[in-house]
């Protein structure tokens, strides 16, 4: 299965190195990233492969708000497959 | 990998406008449940539902969680009641007060279906039903109760309509304390469907499988921020803009039911492509309307772009999902919409323009407060009127009136939570009883018989 996590907050040092720790640390695979500031907001996307991962979807969305509370961004971990859904017609 | 804009468009549509699952029900056939003595019915019936919707709401929980997405209301719909309490008349009460703890212990937001198809005649046994329906609201929490009155086959059984409007008085009476509040979980119908998943109408009607999932969508909010980024745009643009602004709400809630459908064993039923408001800033039906150019909903030109936003919805959202059913469209529930409350506060928005919404949009004179005192002849001549439009416009209409004992017009009432606040309403005041007395059925409309 594959997730998709959004991070949303103003810029800081360290965002990426905390959440690249907490997945690995999950034995989640990044696949995919990308970082820009849009609207002087700090704004990162990741696909994430989560078919290692020791943690059920749920767990990994809960864990993954409590960091972002931590560092003071909004994190979003959602499946796939709602984007898929939203956007691609040939789902 | 979906590209970058598209993911911050979907968590953006979630996080700031609104857009959720407004439910996922469980629709429940109860005819297996029927036994020699009420009593046993009831217990079957509880257990039934206790089975069957066991894990209906932590499904429900864990796929918001999983995708993302709020899931408003988890529900069940059942078989209608009439249908059960056929040998058991003066013992409904019985089946409701089972059907109100099922909810309770499966942890449901409501369970609809203390139900009868009235449309074309009565029995006994119904008219005992549509009798017991004052106490029972008044004495269960979760259970809603509906009334098909007409079918644009059968015409509209007036003896019904007429009967309705004291059964509707007497529960706002029993319920005085809430401000009538039992009124809000009884809706009369014209042309009802049986695989509506919203409350207060829904029921599982008999043509449908053992457990059902339907889902209805939402997102007044997503739509209205769509065409908040399109001041210029003229009315075929903006039709565009609503119909690919559906299709993604409508995705979600196919991806949602066939999901829910699947971890529930249950059938596949049908996506509800609704545009839900809730009493929340910018989840407003009444300010997508307005943004369109309308000063304030219920001034001229508000049948026209409610037409223009119930058929882009519908278009929109048909080739996104496999099965489209319910009501589908533009809900104008007046106390769960903060810009159809203000109107109606202000005095734009009348009872006559809301009827003439109805005729374009998806359901009816939906959660309007009206005066205590209201005589239930007119009452009944409501709901005639809207019987009417739905007979002979083919569509369903529906009527959630609630005259709030010892309050009139300039007052307000409060029922919480997404039914929200209500002005009261001016009806018009010349009775319409000697038109009620009449009873009988209005025949059906020549384009009615289509064999």
């Amino acid at each position: 299965m594959k997730a998709i996590l959004t991070v949303i907050g103003k810029d800081k040092p360290g965002i990426i190195a905390k959440v690249s720790t907490f997945l690995a640390d999950r034995g989640c695979n990044i696949e995919d990233i990308s970082q820009t500031i849009l609207q002087g907001q700090f704004t990162m996307i990741m696909l994430i492969d989560l078919s290692r991962c020791g943690e059920t979807l749920a767990e990994l969305v809960g864990d993954a708000k409590t960091l972002g509370d931590e560092i003071g961004v909004s994190i979003y971990l959602q499946h796939e497959d709602i984007f898929n859904a939203m956007h691609d017609v040939d789902l | 990998m979906i590209n970058n804009q598209n993911i911050l468009e979907t968590v953006h549509m979630v996080q700031k406008e609104h857009l959720d699952v407004r439910t996922i029900t469980m629709g429940i056939s109860l005819l297996p449940c029927i036994r020699a003595t009420a009593e046993a019915t009831a217990d079957a019936i509880y257990d039934k539902v206790c089975r069957d919707a066991e894990h209906l709401v932590k499904t429900g929980n864990a796929l918001a969680v999983e995708y993302g997405i709020p899931i408003v209301n988890k529900r069940v719909s059942v078989t209608p009641v009439s249908l059960l309490t056929a040998s058991f008349s003066g013992k409904e009460p019985l089946l409701a007060a089972a059907l109100d703890r099922a909810a309770k212990t499966v942890g449901v937001d409501f369970l609809g279906g203390y139900s009868a198809l009235v449309h074309k005649g009565m029995t006994d046994s119904e008219r005992s039903f549509l009798n017991s329906i004052p106490e029972v609201l008044a004495s269960t929490d979760l259970l809603c109760a509906s009334v098909g009155v007409g079918t644009t086959r059968s015409g509209i059984n007036m003896d019904a309509v007429r009967d309705l409007g004291n059964i509707i008085l007497r529960t706002a009476a029993l319920t005085a304390d809430k401000g009538g509040f039992g009124c809000a979980k009884l809706v009369a119908f014209c042309n009802a469907v049986e695989d509506n998943p919203f409350m207060a109408g829904a029921f599982h009607g008999i043509g449908e499988a053992d457990r059902v999932i339907n889902v209805g969508v939402s997102g007044p909010g997503v739509v209205f921020h769509a065409l908040q980024n399109a001041e210029d745009a003229d009315l075929t643009e903006v039709a565009e803009i609503i119909k690919r602004t559906a299709f993604k709400i409508t995705r979600v809630g196919q991806l949602i039911a066939a999901e829910a459908a699947s971890r529930l064993h249950a059938n596949p039923g049908i996506v509800d492509l609704s545009l839900a408001p809730t009493p929340a800033v910018g989840d407003s039906v009444a300010r997508i309307l307005e943004t369109m150019g309308l000063t304030q909903v219920g001034t001229h030109g508000t049948t026209a772009c409610l037409a223009l936003l119930n058929d882009a919805v519908k278009k929109g959202g048909m080739m996104a999902c496999s099965a489209v059913g319910g009501l589908s469209g533009a809900f104008i529930p007046v106390s769960e919409d903060e810009g159809m409350i203000a109107s109606a506060a202000s005095g734009t928005l009348c009872l006559d323009k809301l009827e003439a919404m109805t005729a374009v949009c998806s359901v009816g004179i939906d959660m309007v407060a009206v005066p205590g005192d209201t005589p239930a002849s007119t009452i009944s001549a409501i709901i005639a009127d809207e019987a009417a439009i739905g007979m002979v416009n083919n569509k369903t209409t529906a009527v959630r009136v609630i005259p709030v004992p010892g309050k009139t017009v300039g007052d307000e009432v409060e029922f919480g939570g997404l039914l929200g606040k209500a002005p009261i309403m001016a009806v018009h005041t010349p009775s319409s009883e000697k038109f009620i007395l009449r009873g009988g059925r209005i025949p059906a409309p020549i384009h009615g018989n289509k064999n």
